[in-house]
């Protein structure tokens, strides 16, 4: 039998192959390798830019670049008359594009993850981006009030649906899932109590009163202004995600989300005021489901009462892919963003090269499987 | 002499991220013998026993376990092995019943290969009956508090047939009697040849329990030896690489204005039994004081601090504190009243483990610490700094989870927190659950530095010695009343512990 060894001593100052060998399992010394290995989500969004610029076509080509490249059909960089002709990726108006498009899907997004962080769901956002967008364009179509009351109503339609979701969360402790569904079927069916379930739009149905134009407003909200790239509605949603994430970051109801989201019990204990907590998170998230119905009907034209279905299954995987856990208590709004902008990249890459919607569709499902197991990963080593 | 033993670790090493956890560590363990395997907090004897029970991986070395060399890819193999292991944070499903916990994975079967209830639920009366603890094994186990719980692990080890149990502080959060009682479990399956590796930071259990002791520290091996050649002293300078003169500081504090009064206090239970948890007890606390709560289990002590906190939502007190009567009924008036209480279960009530280290302490004084709705990450830091140092927190930096923390260092963590505050009335039960020796006579150093500046603390706690040498003055509970008070020379363990087994007749 082995004998009892002596006592040794530990080093008592930690040796240099030591902390060399620390150093080499913190990753990457090279400071950019570094933050890209420690922020897979931009190492992600790099990625998905770069090849998306290798793989779209240029103008008045089909095909990807890449591919034209090897083949040989790939049109110079620049034309006979000097203009720049790079893959489409690499104008600046598939970013403004992107960015436009998912206007909405993000206003959505930025609201759900307040909601998901607290360890909550909301699957009302869709309808209610409906009924807000009905509400906007029953006031300033159909009634014709100035823009700024129009936007309120829909603003304020999305609030008090949150805030009821918030209350039946909160106070009556209702599952998250189950509320909200609720919330979900019944705002689809006010959106179409307002409009008497016709779209409103300009010369529209006859029962309104109806303006004969489109207002003038709902125009500019979606035409390029400032400098031709950013549209108002982009740079609402890019507004309200940038103070969201200063909201979440540097608040004590940011920090209080965290808490709510990862022990709701220990929270309570430690004095986090957990119902007005979460009556706030919904609330915001219907806020901003009111501003993506705002920005709808402008895209749009009219208020439709079906818009946004399935949208908040969308919002969902943005936050997902971004890595915020549907457990609650982990995750950041700007990670958000980045989910947000990887499924837009994709989708915009694959719609340039004219993939039909079905394999786009097949496309987004695998890229939430690809997110979610890596992100998990992470997270077990 | 002859034989080789049951268990051998060879050079095991691990890292987490750029922490160095266990760091090319021998281990090895006897047939039939108690192996104590002790250090500091975050010296790394938790992820050493949770490599030998598969729930992770080692970077490098070997384990030998019964003559075979054993390839750990997840917990299944160990088990198969023969290693069954309590773990320090239970793991116990708990909305599954007791019962079905017991037997995760192992269900007893009937005929036709479908689980049979029956034996499921009989098997798990009989092992808890063997532990002394008699309860519904059909309830939910988070209808149990952590000590039931604890036992629960206990039974669903035992039940395992194991030939080698790793024990990571089991009495953590048992009372002596409990204790008591699983040490004469741990001797019969001893007397049965089964191993058992045990960690603790109570001295007192390693000196009755232990055959062999193993000291590691900052994720070294340090030594081991026989339990009977070992001095105190001499192991806790193993473990804390220097002499500690005495555990329990001696101070003297004059006692100032009575802070803290509280009368009649009554909690009902909320099952519908309308059962009295707290039965009209009443209390003074002066300023610099330092007053001890004991009884058993579900005495009435526990539960006492959490109505003076406003803990449980269906009750209420009003309170005299600072010669005000003041009614607390939800924690944030307490917080206002600049009451604090440390639960007993860190995991479940105490910390937001998805939260880091420094979140977590600062959770509680996010209010105080400014006017606008802002947090100010500099401040934070500022706040937290210097209970880091003073609670010798271990953790690579204040930035991560504190579920990436040792046991020892969450309870820090968790008692940082409420030390933020800055609270005039400190509720404390089971302060130094899990903290090594040499933090706990910081900590101890800490509550008289707070007696003296005038503030009140009730103190719990489950160790007795702890309870008799810190307080001014000991409450013994009894069934929800308060049946003894002990001043002076009475104050010791055995008048305390036969004051809580029977109530007030036994002592005159
Ligand atoms: N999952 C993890 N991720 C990162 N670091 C970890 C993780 N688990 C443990 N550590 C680190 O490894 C070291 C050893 O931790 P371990 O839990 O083994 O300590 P311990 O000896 O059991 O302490 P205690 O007495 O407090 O329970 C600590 O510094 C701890 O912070
Ligand atoms: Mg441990």
């Amino acid at each position: 039998m082995p004998e009892d060894r002596e006592p040794q001593e530990a080093p008592e100052t930690v040796d240099g192959a030591e902390m060399e060998e620390a150093a080499r399992r913190l990753g990457p010394r090279n400071p950019v390798l570094r933050f890209l290995s420690q922020n897979r989500g931009v190492t992600a969004l790099l990625a998905v830019v770069i090849l998306g610029a290798l793989f779209t076509p240029q103008r008045g080509v089909n095909g990807p670049y890449l591919v034209n490249v090897i083949t040989g059909h790939a049109e110079p960089l620049r034309d006979s008359d000097g203009a720049w002709n790079p893959p489409r990726f690499l104008t600046t108006k598939i970013h403004s594009d992107v960015l436009y498009e998912y206007a909405e899907y993000g206003l959505l997004a930025v609201g759900m993850t307040l909601v998901i962080l607290t360890a909550g769901i909301d699957l009302s956002v869709g309808s209610v981006l409906g009924i807000a967008a009905v509400t906007f364009a029953y006031l300033l179509i159909a009634r014709g009030t100035p823009p700024a009351v129009a936007i309120a109503g829909a603003a304020g339609m999305g609030t008090l649906c949150g805030l009821i979701n918030g209350f039946l969360v909160s106070k009556l402790h209702l599952q998250p899932f189950v509320a909200t569904l609720a919330m979900m079927v019944a705002a689809r069916g006010g959106a179409k109590v307002i409009s008497g379930g016709y779209k409103i739009q300009a010369g529209g149905a006859d029962w309104y009163w109806v303006q004969g134009d489109l207002p003038e407003f709902m125009t500019w909200m979606v035409s390029p202004s400032y400098g031709g790239f950013l549209r108002p509605v982009t740079l609402l949603f890019i507004v309200s995600l940038l103070v969201m994430v200063v909201v979440v970051k540097y608040t004590r109801f940011g920090r209080y989300l965290y808490a709510v989201g990862g022990n709701e019990e220990a929270a309570r204990l430690s004095g986090v005021p957990v119902t007005g907590t979460k009556i706030l998170a919904y609330s915001l998230c219907g806020f901003f489901a009111g501003l993506a119905g705002f920005c709808n009907a402008c895209r749009t034209g009219l208020g439709n009462p079906e818009a946004g279905t399935t949208f908040e299954l969308d919002a969902i995987a943005a936050v997902v892919i971004g890595g915020t856990s549907l457990a609650g208590g982990r995750g950041a709004m700007i990670l958000t963003l980045l989910g947000a902008l990887i499924v837009g990249y994709i989708d915009k890459a694959l719609s340039v090269n004219n993939v039909d919607v079905a394999y786009r569709l097949l496309a987004k499902g695998l890229i939430i499987v690809i997110a979610v197991v890596i992100q998990s990963r992470r997270r077990t080593n | 002499m002859s034989q080789a033993p049951l268990l051998q670790m060879r050079q095991i090493d691990k890292w987490f991220g750029g922490v160095h956890a266990v760091s090319h560590v021998d281990f090895d363990v006897r047939a039939g013998e108690i192996h104590a395997l002790i250090g500091e907090n975050g010296a790394g004897k938790s992820t050493l026993v949770r490599i030998l029970s598969g729930a992770i991986q080692a970077d490098a070395g070997e384990i030998v376990f019964d003559g075979r060399k054993l390839h750990m890819r997840g917990p299944k193999d160990a088990e198969a092995a023969g290693i069954a292991m309590i773990h320090q944070e239970l793991s116990l499903c708990p909305n599954m019943s007791v019962a079905e916990n017991i037997f995760l994975g192992s269900e007893p079967l009937g005929p036709m290969r479908t689980v049979s209830w029956r034996r499921l639920r009989a098997d798990a009366e009989s092992y808890l009956r063997h532990l002394d603890t008699p309860i519904d094994v059909t309830r939910a186990v988070e209808e149990y508090g952590i000590a039931t719980q604890q036992m629960v692990e206990v039974a669903k080890v035992l039940s395992r047939n194991a030939k080698l149990i790793v024990m990571d502080e089991p009495t953590s959060a048992l009372t002596d009697t409990e204790a008591q009682r699983l040490f004469e479990i741990i001797r019969a399956l001893k007397a049965e040849g089964v191993a058992i590796v045990y960690i603790s930071h109570k001295m007192e259990e390693i000196y009755e329990l232990a055959d062999r002791v193993t000291v590691m520290r900052d994720s070294h091996w340090i030594g081991t030896a026989e339990a009977s050649d070992l001095a105190p002293g001499q192991l806790i300078e193993w473990m804390v690489g220097r002499k500690i003169e005495t555990l329990f500081p001696k101070r003297s504090v004059e006692l100032g204005e009575e802070l803290l009064r509280v009368e009649d206090a009554v909690l009902r239970a909320n099952d519908g039994t309308d059962r009295l948890l707290v039965d009209h007890a009443s209390l003074s606390l002066r300023a610099g004081e330092i007053l001890g709560l004991g009884g058993l289990r579900g005495a009435g002590n526990s539960e006492l601090l959490g109505l003076l906190f406003g803990q449980f939502s269906h009750a209420d007190v009003e309170v005299c504190l600072r010669g005000e009567r003041v009614r607390i009924g939800r924690p944030s008036d307490a917080l206002a009243q600049r009451i604090a209480l440390l639960t007993n279960d860190r995991k479940t009530t105490g910390l937001v483990l998805s939260m880091s280290v420094l979140h977590n302490m600062t959770l509680a004084s996010l209010k105080r610490m400014g006017p606008t709705p802002l947090v100010v990450p500099r401040e934070e830091v500022r706040a937290a700094l210097p209970l880091r140092q003073r609670l010798s927190v271990k953790t690579a930096s204040l930035d991560i989870e504190v579920s990436a923390l040792s046991g020892g260092n969450q309870q820090k963590v968790a008692l940082a927190k409420w030390l933020m505050t800055e609270p005039d009335v400190l509720l404390l039960d089971e302060p130094t659950r899990g903290i090594d020796v040499g933090a706990k006579a910081e900590i101890y150093e800490l509550m008289n530095e707070l007696a003296s500046q005038g503030k009140g603390i009730l103190l719990i706690t489950s160790e007795l010695p702890e309870l008799v040498e810190m307080s001014d003055r000991i409450l013994v509970f009894h069934r929800g009343r308060i049946t003894k008070e002990l001043r002076g020379e009475e104050m010791t363990q055995q008048n305390v512990m036969a004051a809580a087994m029977s109530g007030a007749s036994s002592h005159a």
